[in-house]
């Protein structure tokens, strides 16, 4: 069951420095929602995320998991239930990828068959070849790794995930190969996130929420749409990016605008693109087109309609109205 | 006991053992009179390096854990390996008089510094990453230690371990300083005779090879991670 997150006026204070790393935080996360810190280095973000599974204790204010603080009971204790995955993943290179995916089951005592089961499960739930099981750390590449410290934060099947820049530190190739995967992972794993990123295009894609943090405070809390078409200020303006029409896109499918009637119902006669197509790579397709008139096909390559520049633009036009602000 | 050992050679019995050469029939005849010293070298060696071990280690985890400790323990540790062995033997015998105990004593003091330090250096190897991700995951600061850091620190840690135990089968070749035996007493009661100077000799390298070799297999079963990468 996914846990239900909650930050009541949350402070950090460090001893000796001038301004407080998190100042009066207040954030609810709904359970099963991945929602995304995001902020330029020296936001507060991942202190806030750290101040969660007390890593980092809070000054002041509450955290709450299904409404009970984190505060009462042990810090280990309370850890064994939150997933942890770190931008340098953190595997232990004298255990094999199923021994560190199993170290958490193994610190609740599970039964050793049980871990080895689990463990193997989350191998195939990750993508990871089980050829690699018995492999140690060492051997694996930077994406195997992170996939590894994936499925290990997810072995005890966690209300609740920590994740802190999990994909900054690999090529953007991979980086995007696993950002797909994680949308899959999300609609497969029942489990409540918090994300922490520097990157608001990573925040955008994976994000059901975003809480920009800016010295400490929360700036804007919104879903990825709302943030982008209302920018609470003109720090997230420029933070969310000039081209955040484009990013309004990158959220919708082709199939979501307004399309024409189609010409021929197989879609011949002329150049087409799948209705998942999402919009911004729809967008360029157009205008590479000489006509900038794209069919719509589906899976089954039966035309849905015609995509035109019109018919973009017009949507952005109606989901400025459609999306109030957060 | 010092008559036996000036009987050592029966020097009427063939001219190469006249001559204080390398006899090779006369060693094959007489190689039993150093099982004793060999045994006594042994046990010299791995007392030694046993106790220092110890020591270094319950340094070692005090240190880890309060990290000012390092350079006091590093200092002290560091005086005691660089006084003189032979120095050493002597300045001890009027507190704990001649023996075994006396020469255990010096060459433990020995191994501290190089146990010691290899430790530290073991436990400081260990990525951060690793060490945050555990505790993020809810191991205590016990299990850290033991699930995680002196694992990862085992492969420094028994580097040290063969420098020391090398260490100490040479320095203990000087414990008869200390009225210690060894195989250092038998070269030393006929350092003129090749042939026993030799025998004893090979068998203090051959020690020290065997002792190196055996922790050497240790290391390998216990940190077969360590060569994969």
């Amino acid at each position: 069951m996914p846990a239900a997150l909650e930050f009541q006026d949350v402070s950090k204070h460090y001893p000796g420095a001038r301004s407080p790393a998190v100042d009066g935080l207040s954030l609810r996360v709904e359970p099963g929602e991945t929602c995304i810190l995001v902020g330029p280095s020296g936001s507060g973000k991942t202190t806030a995320m750290r101040m969660v599974n007390r890593m980092v204790e809070m000054t002041s204010g509450d955290i709450l998991i299904d409404g009970r603080s984190v505060n009462e009971g042990d810090p280990a204790e309370l850890r064994r239930h939150i997933g942890y995955v770190i931008q340098h993943v953190g595997l232990f290179p004298h255990r094999t990828v199923l021994q560190n995916i199993g170290t958490v089951p193994q610190l609740l005592g599970w039964p050793r068959e049980r871990i080895d089961a689990r463990a193997r499960e989350l191998v195939g739930l990750v993508g990871l070849d089980p050829d690699l099981s018995q492999r140690y750390p060492g051997q694996l590449s930077g994406g195997q790794r992170q996939r590894v410290g994936v499925a290990r934060a997810l072995a005890a099947d966690p209300p609740l995930m920590l994740m802190d820049e999990p994909f900054g530190a690999l090529d953007p190739i991979t980086r995007d190969h696993l950002q797909t995967e994680f949308q899959r992972l999300q609609e497969r794993v029942s489990t409540t996130i918090v994300f922490v990123t520097h990157d608001i295009d990573e925040a955008i894609r994976l994000g059901d929420r975003i809480a920009i943090l800016r010295d400490g405070r929360l700036v804007q809390e919104a879903t990825p749409a709302e943030l982008l078409v209302h920018p609470a200020d003109a720090f997230v303006e420029e933070f969310v990016g000039a081209d955040r029409a484009l990013k309004r896109l990158s959220l919708l499918r082709a199939a979501d605008a307004e399309l024409e009637p189609a010409v021929a119902a197989d879609g011949t006669g002329g150049a087409t693109l799948r209705d998942t197509t999402p919009l911004d790579d729809a967008l360029a397709a157009l205008l590479q087109d000489a006509d900038g008139r794209l069919t719509v096909v589906d899976g089954d390559g039966h035309a849905l309609g015609v995509l035109t520049l019109d018919a973009v633009h017009a949507k952005l036009r109606v989901q400025d109205q459609a999306v109030s602000p957060g | 006991m010092m008559l036996a050992q000036v009987e050592i050679r029966d020097r009427s019995s063939a001219s190469c053992v006249a001559d204080n050469g390398f006899c090779p029939d006369w060693i094959a005849h007489h190689l039993d009179r150093y099982w004793d010293p060999l045994g006594q070298h042994v046990y010299l060696t791995v007392v030694s390096v046993g106790l220092g071990f110890a020591i270094a280690s319950a340094l070692a985890l005090l240190a880890h854990r309060w990290r000012r400790l390092i350079t006091p323990i590093v200092n002290v540790t560091g005086i005691l390996y660089t006084i003189p062995s032979a120095a050493a033997f002597f300045l001890l015998l009027p507190l704990t008089g001649r023996g075994k105990d006396t020469a255990v004593i010096a060459l433990t003091s020995y191994t501290l510094l190089i146990l010691f330090r290899n430790m530290i250096d073991g436990l400081d190897s260990v990525p951060d990453e690793a060490r945050d991700a555990g505790r993020g995951m809810g191991l205590t600061q016990r299990q850290l230690l033991w699930r995680v850091e002196i694992p990862l620190a085992l492969p420094a840690i028994l580097a040290g371990l063969r420098v020391a135990m090398t260490t100490t089968v040479g320095l203990a070749a000087l414990a008869f300083f200390a009225g210690a035996g060894g195989l250092g007493q038998q070269i030393n009661s006929d350092l003129a005779f090749k042939s026993n100077v030799v025998v004893a000799s090979v068998l203090c390298v051959l020690l020290a090879a065997v002792l190196d070799g055996a922790i050497l297999v240790v290391q390998r079963l216990l940190t077969p991670w360590s060569r994969v990468a």
